[in-house]
């Protein structure tokens, strides 16, 4: 079943991730990863949720979801162009002789080390998913103690928002157009 | 003006337009009744059980198309509302529920009586609020009343901590709301329309099938424009029944698992499907893969979520009904179509399904019947959920607009009677019949005292037949006649209604039918009579679970065998 990026713009107000977790529960969708925070708009949060699910039942959802008052807009942003990162602090098994090892791994990626301690380090490291998995895969070898990921964020690239908060100013003479 | 919480409620439904609230008082609602007779105009029905308070509201507002209002206490009272809730939600019908809560510092602590109400609803409710301030009770009341009544209406719960119910705050009511996220979309968009218009012009063989969508939106003379116009045979779902005159030549009754052959041989027949304000409920479909094989599907519908949910839709309208049909209408050509409507009437003689047969005994059918007779069709009828609630829908015919309130959506045996008292103290002036069955009036039967108290005239005519017999009759066709847990032993209803405190008589001979219908309406208060009729009756015609529209069977004929009955093993699993 292929993987969907949903964004949602909802009203920052007690009860919608629940609401919104619910309906997807409803048609037994499970929910990969879910990152909730402010939006541009005061009192409005953005949501990204990733789900996996046949597209006419993701589609259904999305409906569902677009009917909660709470909820401004939702849109389905699989395949569109978009950039999406994921950040993940990754705990890392390290004696003196794997330390320097681990920190060139660590280089290649463009990631942090963020704490040492004398038997670990931690590294943060943000990116999409693949890059993520990667690193993870590389330091496996080394051995992970801890492990946090945030779910996946996404915005579209370029002007295109797919959701549009306020309308554009209407030129003169001109019908609105949506 | 500084008022109390409590007060403020009660300011906000006078302006709300609220005449009356149905409900039952406990602890965390005292405050808030306490204030009630500083509001004369808001006048207190007092139910035996809260699921009477929400359906009794949800029969109100069907039958007065304003928004109902029930009260309840916190904890068991919120939670008795449930069902009624959920039966408003999925049935589209506008009430807003006010439950009490425990004070703001005991939510969470699972104090006495307490209960995540807002949670629980959360499903099943157009959209809730958890009070946390006085000050924002004028807001959240405009607001709910908004959201209930608009768009696709639904049901709207405002749970009230009981501190914050004697909390003092200045009351300001707005005049409109902020939301900027909610907008339903009324007109539909022209190029659908256009598109629509093309198809059914172009139609050969087109069908309207019409719900509830078309009653909320009162659109009875712009559908009935359409229908004549470009004499397009119309069928209803259940819930679409009165909709539309149902001696008009060009209406063909109900669809679905109960509806009438001819019905659904058109659907299945017809090249062209206008469906407008429903929802293509699995009862109406029947087997969806196999819904109106050879037909184009327009769908018109406020609930974009509802496009496409259930069946492929060519064309789909968005928007308002009334709104819609005005533009559709201007734009569909006058067309005689001879040869369908001639089928259809061929249809129709060959397969009557609502010819009731000669008996002795008495059959549910007649009584339903002459109820008609003696009303004069006049009456708005209310049913519980079950066989009676099947033949109430075959067996009367409804051409006054907005007279057949029913459960549809989520068959909610016992809606009947508080529905009815709720129908009944909307529109006073009408006569409200119950049509109830022995079992489904059991589930709500203490609301008799609530008629009584509040002398609330409804009839409620009792097809009693010892059995849930609905049930019965799927037992009997599919579960080999093995009947588990479906004889019921019930009570003499005319000793308990007398008990109750109301007037009854109990019918045992078909003679004596149509006179006991004649003395109830010449009663001026409420009245039952206990019908006993054909124990092992069963509702004709039927789709059964699993198979097609066109796979309805009908009546036996006298003498003839009944159909082989398939074993409940063999069937599909859709939704038995």
């Amino acid at each position: 079943m292929p993987k969907h990026t949903i964004v949602a713009l909802v009203e920052d107000r007690p009860g919608v991730l629940d609401h919104m977790a619910s309906l997807f529960r409803r048609r037994g969708f499970n929910i990969e990863s879910i990152a909730v925070g402010h939006s541009e708009v005061p009192h409005l949060s953005r949501m990204t949720l990733v789900v996996n699910g046949a597209n006419t039942m993701v589609e259904q959802v999305r409906k569902q979801l677009d009917k909660v008052v709470d909820v401004v807009k939702v849109s389905d942003i699989t395949g569109d162009k978009v950039i999406t990162r994921e950040l993940a602090l990754i705990k890392v098994k390290a004696t003196s002789s794997s330390r320097s090892e681990i920190m060139q791994v660590v280089d290649i990626f463009r990631a942090k080390i963020v704490d040492v301690a004398a038997d670990s380090v931690t590294v943060e490291v943000t990116g999409d998913e693949a890059k993520i998995d990667s690193l993870l895969n590389l330091l496996r070898g080394f051995g992970i103690k801890e492990l946090a990921r945030t779910g996946r964020i996404a915005l579209t690239r370029g002007e295109i928002s797919p959701l549009p908060v306020k309308k554009p100013p209407k030129a003169k003479g001109q019908k609105a157009t949506k | 003006m500084k008022l109390t919480g409590a007060q403020m409620i009660g300011e906000s439904l006078v302006k709300e337009g609220v005449e009356v609230i149905f409900g039952i008082l406990g602890g965390s609602v005292l405050p808030l009744y306490d204030v009630l007779p500083q509001y004369p105009q808001l006048r207190h029905i007092l139910v035996r059980h809260e699921q009477g308070a929400a359906h009794a509201a949800d029969g109100y507002a069907r039958a007065t198309g304003k928004v109902g209002v029930c009260f309840a206490t916190s904890g068991p009272g919120a939670t008795n509302l449930v069902t009624g809730i959920a039966n408003a939600c999925l049935d589209s019908v506008p009430i807003v529920a006010i439950t009490g809560q425990v004070a703001r510092s005991f939510i969470g602590k699972d104090a006495f009586q307490e209960v995540d109400i807002t949670g629980i609803t959360l499903p099943i409710t157009k959209h809730n609020y958890l009070v946390m301030d006085a000050a924002s009770i004028p807001e959240i009341v405009k607001e709910a009343f908004h959201l209930a009544r608009t768009g696709r209406p639904g049901p709207v719960l405002i749970d009230l901590p009981r501190d914050v119910q004697i909390e003092q705050a200045e009351f300001n009511y707005p005049s409109k709301i902020n939301r900027p996220s909610y907008k339903p979309t009324l007109k539909g968009h022209p190029a659908q329309i256009k598109k629509a218009a093309k198809l059914i012009n172009e139609a050969k063989k087109p069908v309207i099938i019409a719900g509830r969508g078309v009653t909320i939106s009162a659109a009875f003379a712009e559908l009935k424009e359409l229908v004549e116009q470009a004499q397009i045979p119309l069928i209803t779902t259940l819930l679409g029944i009165s909709c539309f005159p149902e001696s008009h030549v060009l209406s063909y009754g109900m669809l679905g698992m109960h509806g009438m052959a001819y019905a659904n041989m058109a659907v299945d027949a017809a090249d062209l499907i206008i469906a407008i304000g429903m929802r293509f409920d699995d009862r109406a479909t029947a087997k969806v893969s196999a819904f109106a094989p050879h037909a184009n599907v327009i769908h018109i519908d406020i609930d974009p979520a509802e496009i496409g949910k259930n069946v492929r839709v060519d064309v789909p309208i968005v928007g308002d009904v009334k709104t819609v049909l005005k533009e559709l209408n201007k734009q569909v050509d006058s067309a005689k179509r001879i040869d369908w409507v001639r089928q259809l009437d061929e249809w129709r003689r060959e397969h009557p399904s609502t010819t009731i047969r000669d008996s002795r005994s008495i059959l549910p059918q007649y009584v339903v019947r002459q109820i008609y007779e003696v009303t004069k069709g006049e009456a708005i009828i209310v049913t519980g959920v079950g066989q009676h609630q099947m033949w109430a829908a075959q067996h009367y015919w409804y051409d006054k607009p907005n007279t057949f309130i029913s459960s549809g959506g989520l068959g909610t045996m016992g809606f009947g009677l508080p529905a009815a008292i709720g129908a009944k103290v909307g529109c006073p002036d009408s006569t409200v019949w119950c049509i109830d069955g022995d079992g489904s009036l059991q589930m709500t039967i203490q609301e008799l005292a609530t008629a009584v108290q509040d002398k609330v005239a409804v009839k409620i005519a009792v097809l009693h037949n010892t059995y849930l017999g609905m049930v019965r009759q799927w037992q009997e066709m599919f579960y080999g006649k093995r009947y588990v847990a479906t004889p019921l032993s019930s009570p003499n209803f005319v000793k308990i209604a007398e008990a109750y405190g109301l007037p009854g008589l109990r019918v045992e001979r078909r003679e004596e039918v149509t006179p006991a219908i004649q003395q109830a309406m010449a009663e001026p208060g409420p009245f039952l009579i206990d019908f006993i009729v054909e124990p092992e009756e069963n509702v004709y015609p039927m789709v059964p679970p699993g198979a097609a529209l066109y796979e309805v069977l009908e009546e036996p004929k006298k003498g003839a065998k009944p159909k082989a009955a398939k074993d409940s093993a063999k069937l599909p699993v859709s939704n038995i």
